[in-house]
């Protein structure tokens, strides 16, 4: 890279006062000012500000319209839409987890249970959602498509106990996932 | 008349100070926030207000967040007042009340209204009328040099020992362009009463605004064959005001010129190793030199609680001359709101003008603003002069002498300048 020499501009004595400088500062302050009383902030509109200026207000106001599809959120198991639960229990989200957030306990598919062949469905699922970081990664790990992040945010309890979110919990929220590959289905 | 004296000075000090001043100092933290918010395109502090929802209500009443100032106040006093090991305990306990203290004292000569006659007792609205009003407060508000100066050194800490010696040498500095600014002001009022001073300025049209005087208004014949003096006085004046405003900015360490805070250079500055009330009272004094600040440069330049425009005369006085009772309180209302509104000013100009490097406000101290104020003491005493000397004499002696003046000044600032450079090279 050559050496590019950068002159100093030389200013007019005018500009040497800096008066005009700091005037035309003010004048674009005062401007931003105005326009935000009248609720015609730059770009206030697209942001869907509040009126005033350009920012949201959060609890009244939610962004959740404009979250973006790949937006990773609280993790959730899904059932399909055969109504089976798709976890295995095979402990990789479990592995792969740098908080260490999930806690598994496998359980046994009793052998009358049409889906015996899987084996296995987790007994216990805990997220400890004090402890996620919603980094996604047991999403990406999952064989069996079984745990989403989904587009909540709003996780909010009074207690630890409160925040850890059980199997039935983790269900509630993912719900039925549609379209999903069923390998576990007869071939025809 | 004694008696009733004290009784009257103790009203006064009381409401002046605990409930328009610091009650001021406390908005004026909330209103910083509200119009920096609001000049940069964002909402401030709007959710704090009452919590009624505490008292079985079925909604918080959010009162546009004016109560944030009093939840401040509350996690100041509750915060853990940590003094650590390594600080010089009784400087470091005297210094908050040092940089606070001042400037409240220095209130106590600034006029907030005409005078109300109350019992057949005329009562002045000044806390103490006293002849030497204006150097009464720079003597008593440069002491918050002292808080300054001593949190930064008995905090043992290098950081906020940079921030003190910076703040220190700053003041200085810059009280030399203040005073040197305000002398054209006092030349031509001849006395040193601030009370006499808004008086004068009520009956004789601000200094920044001469539109009118005491034989009338613009409208007025009588009024333009005796203004000229008016007119020509308002380039010193000018001069004056821009001198006097930036140096207030320097004085109370804001934003231009806030080098004793900072938190990429000195981790926060001289109160570094300060927390929670300790630290609130240094914010308190900032703010209050602030409004002293805003009240002073109101008083001198803007006609202080003068309604202006010869209304006052108008309006609020008798035929024989004397102040309807109903004067004191429209004039109280007229200074503070001119004081907010410069308080607002000060704001606007803190979240628009970046802050200088170290060396750019020395130079604009010690040679822009020094020989800048010196320059036009010589400019306004030619004009306030020129009817006693005769035109003559102003045009053979005393415009020559100003030139010569304004050269001289121009060449002494060249020549640091030049020298300067020769020694770097």
């Amino acid at each position: 890279m050559a050496i590019v020499k950068v002159k100093r501009p030389k200013l007019y004595w005018y500009e040497h006062l800096y008066l005009p400088a700091i005037l035309k500062g003010l004048i674009i302050t005062l401007k931003h000012a105005i326009a935000s009383l009248r609720g015609k902030a730059q770009g206030g509109k697209e942001l869907a500000s509040s009126g005033l200026g350009v920012t949201m207000q959060y609890p009244e106001q939610k962004w959740d319209a404009q979250l973006p599809e790949y937006y990773r959120g609280v993790p959730a198991l899904v059932t399909d839409e055969q109504k089976r639960e798709r976890c295995v229990s095979c402990q990789l989200c479990e592995f792969i987890c740098p908080p260490k957030a999930i806690t598994i306990m496998p359980g046994e598919i009793q052998s009358e249970d049409p889906w015996a062949k899987v084996e296995k469905a987790p007994q216990k699922f805990d997220i400890d959602m004090i402890r996620c970081i919603y980094c996604g990664m047991c999403e990406e790990v999952c064989p069996e498509q079984a745990i989403f992040l989904r587009q909540d945010y709003a996780m909010t309890g009074v207690s630890r106990l409160e925040m850890v979110n059980d199997k039935d919990r983790l269900y509630e929220i993912g719900g039925i996932r549609e379209g999903l590959v069923n390998k576990w289905n007869e071939l025809k | 008349m004694d008696f009733f004296f004290i009784i009257a000075s103790a009203v006064k000090i009381f409401g002046f100070t605990f409930l328009v001043v610091l009650p001021l100092v406390a908005y004026s933290t909330y209103a910083e926030r509200r119009v920096s918010a609001v000049l940069q395109d964002r909402v401030g502090p709007n959710r704090v207000g009452i919590p009624a929802t505490l008292f079985g209500f079925k909604k918080d009443l959010k009162l546009f967040g004016l109560i944030q100032p009093l939840a401040d106040g509350v996690k100041g006093l509750l915060k853990e007042d940590f003094t650590p090991a390594h600080v010089r305990k009784s400087f470091y306990w005297m210094a908050p009340a040092f940089t606070a203290a001042p400037a409240f004292v220095s209130l106590c000569v600034i006029p907030f209204g005409s005078a109300v006659t109350i019992f057949g007792y005329e009562i002045k609205m000044v806390i103490a009328d006293i002849g030497v009003g204006p150097l009464f407060i720079f003597a008593i508000a440069s002491l918050s040099v002292y808080g300054i100066t001593l949190a930064g050194w008995a905090s043992n800490s290098k950081y906020p020992f940079f921030g003190g010696v910076r703040s220190c040498a700053q003041m200085i500095s810059y009280e030399i362009a203040l005073g040197l600014s305000v002398i054209p002001v006092l030349l031509f009022f001849g006395k040193l009463n601030l009370s006499d001073i808004v008086t004068y300025q009520a009956a004789n049209g601000w200094l920044l605004l001469p539109l009118w005087n005491e034989n009338g208004t613009l409208i007025h014949e009588a009024y333009w064959q005796t203004s000229l003096q008016q007119w020509l006085l308002l380039l010193p004046m000018g001069i004056s005001f821009f001198v006097f405003t930036t140096s207030i900015f320097a004085e109370t360490n804001r934003m231009p010129f806030d080098l004793p805070e900072c938190e990429t250079e000195l981790v926060g500055g001289y109160h570094t190793e300060y927390s929670s009330m300790k630290f609130a009272l240094f914010f308190m004094g900032e703010y209050a030199a602030m409004i002293v600040g805003s009240a002073l440069i109101v008083t001198i330049f803007l006609g202080g609680w003068s309604l202006g425009f010869g209304l006052d005369s108008a309006l609020l006085q008798t035929s024989e001359g004397d102040w309807k009772w109903y004067a004191g309180l429209i004039h109280m209302g007229a200074f503070l709101a001119k004081t907010v509104a410069f308080i607002i000013f000060f704001i606007w100009v803190r979240w628009t003008v970046p802050r200088f490097r170290y060396d750019q406000l020395m130079k604009l101290g010690w040679v822009v603003f020094f020989e800048l104020a010196l320059f036009n003491i010589f400019l306004a005493a030619l004009i306030i002069a020129a009817p006693h000397i005769g035109l003559l004499n102003t045009f053979l002696f005393g415009i020559p002498a100003l030139v010569i003046t304004a050269l001289l000044m121009f060449f002494i600032t060249k020549a640091n300048e030049v020298r300067r450079k020769a020694k770097i090279t």
